[in-house]
């Protein structure tokens, strides 16, 4: 396995395997000094039940890729598409989990996660809504504040229901744009693995940004990395090969993670 | 048993008291004690030295007003009539005191006057109902209409009506400037379009609104035998109030965190669950700033504006006390600011109270 490659060369899947496709993807902001192009010739291709994670110097335009991705962004050149048909506009088949929580504080936690909930499943009943809701309140570990208004909940326990509330709406693609980055190093790790056990048994695709390298390689299958801005794209991608479902412990004995990480530090150093 | 007491006077707005209460348990005895000086002696203080400077101050009014007195009558009358009104004036016979800013004890003294007053009104009302009980249950039933009472309205009744003209004024604030501000909030298009006139119609003082309302109803109601003082008036303290309202509602509205949108885009909410579930609720802090605006703007126009327009109410009454130039008038108006400002203080209160019971942010009283 050769880990450092100077010239990218961006894998192509087979179109059955692919679940979100980024083709020749162009931003523009448009300045008073003329037009700012954020992002350009950005190809990346992501895999069904795949978790990426993108690390990059800030303000190299990962957040706006993502909310590109998430429909909240315009798209100005080339396209992204789901399953073979490029988007239009937010949906409920793409979660997104913002960085800060963005839960409704005026509303109970069970009330926030209902909200996406009833729009997915108008035909079910009330119990049954309520059952998906707590079921993926517990499965975040919030099963003993189901009645608690958001505002009254640490920012921890916010950014679970964050996550139960993405889950909730059974999207074919989780969106993550450094959801943790706000929090605690200890509940940092609590919440990575809560995440990646809602993943494990949901089987979704994730696509999560992150500045956090060993939270990088922890979560992903790839991490893809992207160019300083302006005119960013992705400069290397590098594929985990750690066996899952991993521990924190046997990732950070394993003989290949320095090797990973020294590949990461060094891209971002360049 | 100290908790709850605390958290009773907390409830009513008596959150002040709860060092002294703390004071008496014993509790952190240096720390409360600074706390009862800063919050209680020192409020009360300033009450003694407030009242203090307004007697020194109307004793000097007085004086000057006295000298001059007795100097006119010195030049166009002699020094015997002189020498009277100067004596009269020391006896304190209220014939011939000077007219002039009134000292504390007089104005305490109206205020007593106009609650004997109001009692003996409220006694003569009810001796007339009595009285007209059983021939207006006669008239009615022969169909002709009831006899009311129409003696002079007490003080007390004139805060009363003062009070329905502001909340007929304020609900109107309320639902005409709520849904508007909403509306143009939400659309940056009318919000650019319309805000001319928001420009414009803002800063327009209250008596030309009364002015204008007055043309429109006074045309409306020709064939109508309807309180048209009342409807002018309430009319204009909600036209005068509502712009707080509507540019809070507005801003609130178009202002609100771009994360709440996102989600609600995210989770594809149909416009109405858009507005109900989310903008509305997040904007509800900034609605109620404007509400309580409003509300304090529509009780202090209302006075200039029955002033003005004649209708009952204690705006009517000062100015009628002031044209009376009786010689308790000036500590009636004095009495009339009191209570006027302790009503609106009271109204934003219970403003502060209301928005505290429904914002999911918690303001600090």
């Amino acid at each position: 396995m050769t880990l450092i490659t100077n010239n990218p060369k961006i894998e192509r899947f087979p179109s059955n395997e692919v679940m979100l496709d980024l083709i020749d993807l162009k931003k523009v902001y448009p300045t008073p000094k003329g037009d700012y192009v954020v992002l350009e010739n950005l190809n990346l291709q992501i895999k069904k039940e795949e978790f990426i994670t993108i690390i990059g110097h800030s303000g190299c335009g990962k957040t706006t890729m993502l909310s590109m991705m998430a429909g909240l962004n315009e798209i100005s050149g080339g396209k992204i598409s789901v399953l073979g048909s490029s988007i239009k506009g937010p949906g409920p088949d793409r979660g997104v989990i913002f960085q800060a929580p963005s839960l409704m504080p005026w509303l109970t936690t069970m009330e926030n996660v209902m909200l996406g909930v009833k729009k997915v499943y108008p035909h079910a009943s009330k119990k049954q809504k309520e059952d998906i809701c707590k079921y993926y309140l517990h499965k975040v570990g919030m099963e003993s504040a189901f009645h608690k208004r958001a505002s009254e909940i640490s920012q921890g326990e916010q950014q679970r229901v964050g996550i139960a509330r993405a889950f909730a709406i059974k999207p074919k693609v989780l969106l993550l744009d450094e959801p943790f980055g706000m929090l605690d190093s200890l509940t940092r790790g609590q919440l990575q693995d809560v995440l990646i056990d809602v993943w494990n048994k949901e089987k979704i695709t994730a696509v999560m940004i992150t500045h956090d390298v060993d939270e990088a390689i922890f979560l992903a299958d790839r991490v893809v990395m992207m160019t300083s801005g302006p005119r960013a794209k992705i400069g290397d991608v590098l594929p985990i090969e750690f066996e899952r479902p991993r521990t924190r412990k046997s990732v950070l004995e394993h003989d290949d993670y320095y090797k990973y990480r020294k590949h990461l530090i060094d891209f971002l150093e360049h | 048993m100290k908790d709850s007491i605390i958290r009773a006077l907390k409830f009513i707005g008596l959150g002040f008291l709860e060092p002294l209460i703390r004071l008496i348990n014993k509790e952190e005895p240096t720390k409360n004690t600074k706390e009862v000086f800063r919050k209680i002696i020192a409020p009360v203080a300033s009450v003694f030295i407030f009242v203090g400077l307004w007697q020194l101050g109307s004793t000097a009014l007085y004086n000057i007003e006295a000298e001059y007195k007795i100097e006119a009558t010195l030049k166009s009358q002699g020094e015997a009539e002189a020498q009277k009104i100067k004596e009269c004036m020391e006896s304190g016979d209220p014939g011939c005191q000077p007219n002039t800013l009134p000292s504390p004890s007089q104005v305490y003294a109206s205020y007593l006057t106009l609650l004997e007053d109001h009692r003996t009104i409220a006694a003569d009302k009810k001796a007339f109902k009595e009285k007209t009980f059983e021939m207006n249950k006669k008239r009615v039933k022969q169909g002709k209409s009831v006899i009311t009472y129409t003696g002079r309205p007490s003080f007390v009744d004139q805060i009363k009506t003062s009070l329905k003209t502001v909340f007929a004024g304020f609900l109107l604030a309320l639902f005409i400037a709520v849904p508007i501000g909403v509306v143009i909030g939400l659309s940056s298009t009318l919000r650019g379009s319309i805000s001319w006139i928001i420009q414009i119609f803002k800063p327009v003082s209250p008596v030309v609104w009364l002015l204008l309302v007055f043309m429109i109803v006074k045309t409306l109601t020709k064939n109508s035998e309807g309180d048209s003082a009342f409807i002018i008036s309430f009319i204009s303290v909600g036209l005068c109030s509502m712009w707080a309202t509507l540019v809070n509602t507005a801003m609130g509205v178009s202002s609100v965190n771009t994360d709440y949108i996102n989600v609600a885009k995210v989770l594809r909410l149909r416009p109405l669950q858009k507005i109900f579930k989310v903008i509305l609720p997040a904007s509800l802090p900034l609605i109620f700033t404007g509400l309580r605006i409003t509300l304090s703007v529509a009780w202090m126009v209302l006075i200039a504006i029955e002033l003005l327009a004649q209708s009952p109410g204690l705006g009517s009454f000062v100015w009628e006390e002031f044209q009376n130039g009786a010689m308790d008038s000036n500590s009636k108006i004095i009495v009339a600011m009191f209570v006027i400002g302790m009503i609106g203080f009271a109204l934003d209160r219970i403003m502060l109270f209301i928005q505290n019971l429904i914002s999911f942010e918690k303001e600090t009283i």
